[in-house]
């Protein structure tokens, strides 16, 4: 509703004159999938879309920020590509209709099952053009694929939740889909056993691009040429022998997608935290948390909690490696984003100030000073 | 190459800086006498020295941090050294300068196979990390050709890559955490075992802001299975541009290769001299190794084989053992060696886009007959970085300047094609002043800003990466604030 009344530039430079126009805070919206609210004037980005450059034998693409998800993955399946760090699309777990954009999920630094294997949206973006704070146009890094001219604001960006900047443009490194997928099943593994045989999986050379836990069972993915899968999933399947689970094959995607998107806690009441962390300490930190329900990807090392609506999961899970993200609630004051020791957010408030001395942009988020 | 006047006020005051860090570190870790510091004067780019007023060599992070707050109090320019290995001349000393060295930083804090990650001291070798894990069946997958001597801080500093990093990724993408000695002696932790952060990704920031933000002391780094095996496929062909091609057909038909290494008509020439590898003479070399069990291996290769005909090539060896191996690579492990057998080189490092691989080894050639200086070119083809070796003359008067001035076009090339100036060896001073040409005076302002937020009195290694002219208000307000303070 708001994105009716939202500012809609056409152009990076009528942007970035919006942002340097502006009097008061702006809230930046991608496709609003996420349900992100920030105070301000909504500026959507849908008007900045479109792929500029796709070059499939260099494997980079490039594309305004507004541009929405399912227009980059259609054309990257057309040349058997892919965005190898597997973006959720939230609109399930959120109750959310739109359409996801490259520009959201890069400011979030959106990764789904795959991050444990070949890394998350940061590691594949190759370059980005922002207008920041004061309505300047910055970029940053390139297209291709090794650039270590200057700091890394690359990274910077992805994750800052569009309070550094608005992303204008980004440049991506993607891969080829593989031949073939297979998941590996082992059912009836308690938590503590399953991290433990996930673990062990990803300890072997079979390149496991996938390891998640629900509901008593472990998926573990393999890709590649059909013939490497194959031989693959016997040797995994020997070597988590011990582990004397029953264990069944499956060749779907399915069942990925629904881990990527959190579907088994869509429509499902209370508030959904997202827990990074050392994945051992995943089973321990669950029962610690109290949660209705839970769901362990990253071989342990990513929890999804459905918890109390209200309930502050950091006190309950006191101190440990890693970070809590409370990522669908209704209302409460504990915060969607971790607390941040004094040091590191001296130094965050410190970046925040310089890239954008007004705090207008997303001021709300990010522990902002808004 | 201009590097800023040293602070007299500094250099004066010495003898009570010495004393002052003498105090806060066992005797033997710091470094004052000429004859001393002279083995500190410069980095692998040797073409340009200067002893720096002390070093100091601490062995935890404790230490480091008393030094930064030492050195803070004073007004002390420092500049942090891993090994030593930087060609961009980022650990080069300022006549003023503190060198802080983490070289006696390289103990192994915690292995933990179980969650796949390795914390170490920021001064132990690349090589050693991998060393530390090996028995076990782990690696630590950036592989830099100086992984014997470099240092994983140098490694986070410049974002250090490899010849695996086409599958791998480079350092940033597998360093999860580390501990930072700020410029005023306060300690940071970032990351940590677990994945992405929770807040703005400053980890990200540091890896690659080469030694200008602060000191890392400790690294929590990814560690990975090795592969059951890996053989390379070496493959001539009779001129460059159907060796980029047949590299972009390799990569669209869904192989991931761990490498694919060039060579061309010089370096085969000049390394098959030297190392006797048996590599056929002829204009452009791939060598494309891929990895996995060995039915998986022979199936990838064949694959590439494939391609490889269909471009008509001059050569093409398979190789079927540990031994053909380790031949097939003898010959471009050595052939920066074999070069500076017969040359002084200059090695740089731009990136281009796969497809413009052509395109800019034919002007780079053109060039090459116009500054009459031979180039060598030997790199990362897969991932398009670069390392044209332009021989010159040290010993003749202007060679070493025409050497750079054919440098910086070949730089400005590689932007102009939708490069960049540096895939991995970092900015240091080398390049420096060719920042303006991949980036906007206001790009360049918000780098700088964000020194300006970790280490507001510029004392970190501030005499490189940004131009000179853009940096030098902010690096003049520090000299005066010094002197203010030394009044
Ligand atoms: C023969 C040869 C081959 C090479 N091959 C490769 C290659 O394949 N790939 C590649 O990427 N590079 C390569 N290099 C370049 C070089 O080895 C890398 O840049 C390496 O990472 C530097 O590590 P170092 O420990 O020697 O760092 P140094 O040279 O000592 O320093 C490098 C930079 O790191 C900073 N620094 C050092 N320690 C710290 C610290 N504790 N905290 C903050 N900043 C710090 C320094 O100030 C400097 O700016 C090669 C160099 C040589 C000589």
């Amino acid at each position: 509703m708001t994105d009716m009344s939202a500012i809609a530039p056409g152009s990076e430079d009528e942007l970035a004159e919006v942002v340097r126009s502006a009097t008061g805070p702006l809230w930046i919206k991608g496709g609003g999938t996420r349900g992100v609210v920030s105070p301000g004037t909504p500026v959507t980005t849908r008007g900045l879309s479109g792929i500029t450059l796709y070059e499939p034998g260099a494997l980079t693409l490039v594309a305004a920020a507004g541009t929405p998800m399912a227009e980059i993955e259609t054309a990257l399946a057309a040349e058997g590509q892919r965005l190898p760090f597997e973006p959720m699309d939230h609109r399930r777990l959120m109750g959310t209709a739109g359409d996801p954009t490259l520009g959201g999920v890069m400011a979030g630094n959106i990764s789904g099952p795959r991050r444990i294997q070949s890394g998350a949206a940061r590691d594949f973006a190759l370059g980005v053009r922002f207008v920041d704070g004061t309505g300047q146009v910055i970029k940053n890094g390139g297209r291709v694929m090794k650039n270590v001219t200057g700091y890394d604001l690359v990274k910077l960006m992805c994750g800052a939740h569009g309070t550094l900047g608005v992303l204008t443009e980004v440049a991506l490194k993607v891969l080829p889909i593989p031949e073939t997928t297979q998941t590996l099943l082992l059912h009836g593994l308690t938590p503590r056993a399953a991290v433990q045989a996930m673990a062990a999986a990803m300890g072997t050379p079979y390149e496991v691009s996938g390891a998640a836990f629900y509901d008593g069972t472990v998926m573990l993915r393999l890709e590649g040429f059909e013939a490497s899968v194959r031989y693959r999933l016997k040797r995994l399947q020997a070597a988590l022998a011990r582990f004397g689970a029953d264990s069944t094959l499956c060749a779907g995607v399915d069942q990925w997608q629904a881990v990527r998107d959190v579907t088994a806690f869509a429509g499902a009441a209370g508030d959904v935290w997202r827990v990074s962390c050392r994945p051992s300490e995943g089973p321990e930190l669950a029962e610690r948390a109290g949660a209705r329900a839970v769901i362990f990807d990253w071989a342990g090392g990513l929890l999804w909690l459905l918890c109390d609506a209200g309930d502050d999961l950091r006190a309950r899970l006191g101190p440990y490696d890693g970070h809590a993200t409370r990522l669908r609630f209704d209302g409460g004051a504990v915060p969607r984003f971790q607390p941040q020791a004094p040091a590191i957010d001296r130094l965050s408030a410190g970046l925040r100030q310089r890239f954008d001395p007004r705090g207008i942009l997303n001021a709300g988020l990010m522990g902002g000073h808004g | 190459m201009e590097m800023p006047a040293p602070d007299q006020s500094v250099i004066d005051r010495k003898a009570r800086i010495v004393a002052r860090l003498a105090e806060v570190l066992p005797k033997d870790a710091v470094i004052h006498e000429e004859h001393e510091t002279r083995a500190y004067e410069c980095d692998a780019l040797t073409a340009y020295r200067c002893p720096p007023l002390a070093v100091v060599l601490p062995a935890t992070t404790q230490e480091v941090a008393h030094i930064m707050r030492i050195c803070n109090h004073e007004g002390v320019p420092v500049v942090p050294r891993g090994s030593g290995t930087s060609l961009a001349g980022g650990a080069l000393p300022t006549a003023d300068c503190v060198i802080l060295g983490v070289a006696r930083m390289t103990q192994v804090l915690e292995t933990d196979l179980e969650n796949r990650t390795i914390r170490v001291q920021a001064g132990r070798t690349n090589l050693s990390v991998t060393g530390a894990v090996e028995a076990q069946g782990f690696f630590y997958a950036p592989d830099p050709s100086s992984q014997l001597a470099c240092a994983i801080a140098g490694n986070i500093a410049m974002n250090s890559g490899g010849a695996h990093c086409l599958k791998y990724g480079v350092t940033t993408n597998n360093l999860m955490g580390v501990t930072v000695v700020m410029a005023n002696g306060e300690v940071v932790n970032l990351g940590g075992a677990h994945l992405d952060s929770g807040g703005l990704d400053l980890l990200g920031l540091i890896c690659g802001s080469e030694g200008q933000l602060g000191i890392v002391t400790e690294a929590t780094l990814r560690i990975l299975a090795k592969p059951e095996g890996a053989r390379p496929v070496l493959i001539g062909f009779d001129d460059n541009e159907t060796a980029g091609h047949c590299v972009s057909d390799i990569i669209k038909a869904g192989v991931l290769p761990v490498a694919i290494e060039f060579m061309d008509r010089l370096c085969i020439e000049t390394s098959e001299n030297f190392a006797q590898a048996g590599y056929p003479m002829c204009e452009a070399l791939l060598i494309v190794e891929v990895e996995g069990s060995d039915s998986e291996i022979d199936a990838q290769l064949a694959l590439i084989m494939d391609i490889a005909r269909r471009h008509n090539p001059v050569e093409l060896r398979e190789s079927r053992s540990e031994a053909e191996s380790t031949k097939i690579w003898l010959g471009r492990k050595a052939a920066f060696g074999a070069i500076g057998q017969i040359s002084d080189y200059m090695c740089l490092d731009g990136t281009i886009p796969v497809s413009s691989l052509p395109l800019v080894l034919r002007r780079i050639g053109e060039m090459s007959q116009d500054y009459g200086l031979r180039v060598g070119n030997v790199f990362h083809a897969g991932d398009g970085n670069m390392h044209p070796l332009i021989l010159y003359d040290a010993n003749k008067p202007g060679d070493l300047e025409r050497c750079e001035a054919f440098g910086a076009d070949i730089l400005r090339l590689c932007v102009e094609v939708g490069g960049c100036l540096t895939g991995e060896h970092g900015v240091g001073i080398e390049k420096r002043d060719l920042m303006g040409v991949q980036y906007g005076p206001q790009d360049l302002e918000r780098q700088m800003q964000i020194k300006d937020v970790f280490d507001p009195a510029w004392l970190l290694n501030a005499a490189k990466v940004f131009p000179l002219a853009a940096s030098d208000a902010r690096r003049m307000a520090q000299g005066r604030m010094q002197q203010g303070a030394g009044q």
